[in-house]
């Protein structure tokens, strides 16, 4: 990892001139960048650290004993409500990045082959939503869901429905909707960059050999852009199964998710080894779970060829 | 008339275009709606215009305290991340050494991190040195999340141009230093600002860091979400929250219209139209 281990002693005056060449090269560009690596090391990694250690230790009223435990991974893991948050967290998340990619892939699409001049202006726009406070974000689908929502009294104005339906908001597919708006710009984003690589003549081939518009697309525009599919469906799906304001405004009761349970071992519950190892777990989950859409995505990109 | 031949021309998909671009500004567009209007619950038919909800905002006390923390802890924390994003991105852009890619993936890592987990390890540290909950602990927790997107502005404006105009300086005399601030700034200062705005607006919309790491201040999405437990503060809310979103627009428009001036200008200045 670090660049002046490598200055090897040297022999000879012109190796020895290379090297330190070389050397300061290293340490410059290492020494830029230190500042920021450090701040990153103290307050990312060892954090991390420190949670990873608590959650093999155990809540003693207001201290924390630390002979080594594996009592809150077996609490993790095996309790109903937690293994119950942890398979609903990590549902809600697939399915979410499952949308946000179906969703956003003819939007990229139609930028990168469509777009023509207006690429960019077109990028602004479908991002500026993004940037909008996540909080009102959600709220905002809050005031559309809910029982004097938007929906209702819209549908109830229209004659559609008699009485408000409860069946909008406080459960899972409201979380789903929600977070399904909320990621939709992160998703377009990789995709369209993967797309703008492809190379056209290569589309041109296809139609030139005799593929139609569908088939070249499936055997060529697709299979090219599916590291585009990867990093936005990862870059979802992660940060999702942690996501704790969505489940607490419009989730009710059926759309907990884990963080919630997380914020609880640190709040009222004040378990923090719990919170830590349920923390940790969730970590490895995602960290599972992503690896495999990668390697799904790539198997059918190859079967696609 | 180009674009809307153009929107004819490609069909199904630009039909599907605009839908997608209603389904992302629909339920933005109501919070400025419901903003305006008399009822207290946000529902149809719209029972009449209103400013009042605007007029009471700055007889809030609390409120005003949240505004002016979450701008001191933005101005922190967009200063400081972009320090450090100028610092890692020259690095990353100018020099070559080994660990590097390892190095920049650490510390892009918050980007694909659930923030939750962010949150709870840095309360439990600050918790464990026994440091008390402050504004303070909140900018340390925003510069962390601001350092990628800092990052991902610079090192596109910083790539962009032709480092043999830094060569130049140095051959002809100027110091490293000199040469930055003479040559380099210059050219890169609109990617600045740009990371400026950014990790500004990051920092004023940031909430789950802000909710673990802060001790009795609020910031404004805090006392957004004291609010919301409240169904008669809703008006009060959406009007904030209207005037937070055009705030955010506005900022954001700012910094996309200097980055493209950055990406030209560099690539003016390097390239044959100089």
């Amino acid at each position: 990892m670090t660049a002046a281990a490598e200055g090897a002693p040297a022999f000879g005056m012109t190796r020895a001139r290379r090297n330190a060449l070389l050397q300061s090269e290293s340490v410059q560009g290492f020494a830029l960048i230190s500042p920021t690596f450090l701040y990153a090391l103290i307050l990312l990694v060892l954090p991390i650290l420190v949670v990873i250690a608590h959650s093999f230790w155990t809540q003693n009223y207001l201290t924390i004993d630390r002979t080594f435990t594996l009592e809150n991974y077996r609490a993790a893991l095996t309790e109903p409500i937690y293994r119950d948050l942890l398979w609903r967290s990590l549902y809600i998340s697939l399915m979410v990045s499952f949308f946000t990619v179906v969703l956003a892939y003819p939007i990229a699409y139609f930028i990168s082959f469509h777009g023509g001049r207006h690429k960019s202006l077109w990028l602004f726009l479908i991002t500026i939503p993004f940037w909008t406070s996540y909080l009102l974000r959600v709220m905002s689908w809050k005031v559309i869901l809910g029982y004097n929502g938007v929906l209702n009294s819209g549908l109830m104005g229209l004659g559609l429905i008699d009485e408000p339906s409860t069946a909008l908001l406080y459960n899972s597919s409201a979380v789903i909707i929600t977070l399904t708006h909320a990621w939709a710009a992160f998703a377009i984003l990789p995709i369209f960059v993967s797309l703008e690589k492809v190379d056209r003549t290569l589309v041109e081939a296809a139609t030139d050999l005799g593929d139609g518009p569908i088939r070249s697309f499936l055997r060529v525009t697709l299979p090219l852009s599916a590291p585009g599919i990867i990093s936005a469906a990862l870059i979802v799906m992660i940060p999702t199964v942690g996501d704790y304001v969505t489940p607490k405004l419009v989730g009710g009761k059926d759309g907990v998710m884990i963080a919630n349970a997380i914020q609880a071992q640190f709040g009222k519950a004040s378990n923090w080894p719990l919170g830590a190892a349920l923390s940790v777990t969730t970590m490895l989950i995602v960290t599972l779970m992503a690896g495999a859409t990668v390697v799904i995505i790539r198997a059918a990109q190859r079967l696609a060829r | 008339m180009i674009a809307m031949r153009r929107f004819l021309a490609s069909g199904w998909l630009s039909a599907y275009a605009f839908l997608y671009i209603m389904f992302l500004y629909l339920p933005v567009v109501f919070l400025p709606i419901f903003s305006v209007n008399t009822a207290a619950t946000p529902k149809f038919p719209l029972s009449g215009f209103t400013l009042k909800w605007y007029e009471d905002l700055p007889r809030t006390p609390a409120l005003l305290d949240a505004t002016w923390n979450s701008l001191v802890v933005g101005v922190s924390a967009s200063i400081l991340s972009t320090v450090l994003g100028i610092l890692a991105a020259r690095s990353i852009t100018r020099y070559r050494y080994p660990g590097r890619r390892a190095i920049n993936g650490l510390i892009m890592a918050p980007l694909v991190l659930p923030e939750i987990i962010v949150a709870i390890s840095l309360l439990l540290v600050i918790l464990q040195l026994g440091l008390s909950l402050s504004l303070f602990t909140i900018v340390l927790g925003h510069v962390l999340v601001c350092i990628p997107y800092s990052i991902t502005v610079l090192t596109a404006g910083f790539e962009g141009f032709d480092r043999s105009l830094e060569e130049a300086s140095a051959d002809l005399g100027e110091s490293a230093f000199g040469t930055f601030r003479r040559v380099t700034l210059p050219m890169v200062a609109p990617a600045i600002i740009s990371s400026l705005l950014v990790c500004f607006t990051i920092s004023l919309d940031e909430f789950i860091i802000a909710f673990f790491l802060t001790g009795t201040d609020a910031t404004l999405p805090i006392y957004i979400w004291g609010q919301l437990r409240f169904a008669s503060k809703l008006p009060g809310v959406l009007a904030l929250g209207t005037l937070l979103l055009v705030a955010s627009f506005l900022l954001l428009t700012i910094a996309e219209i200097l980055r493209r001036r950055a990406a030209r200008r560099t690539q003016n200045e390097g390239g044959l139209h100089a």
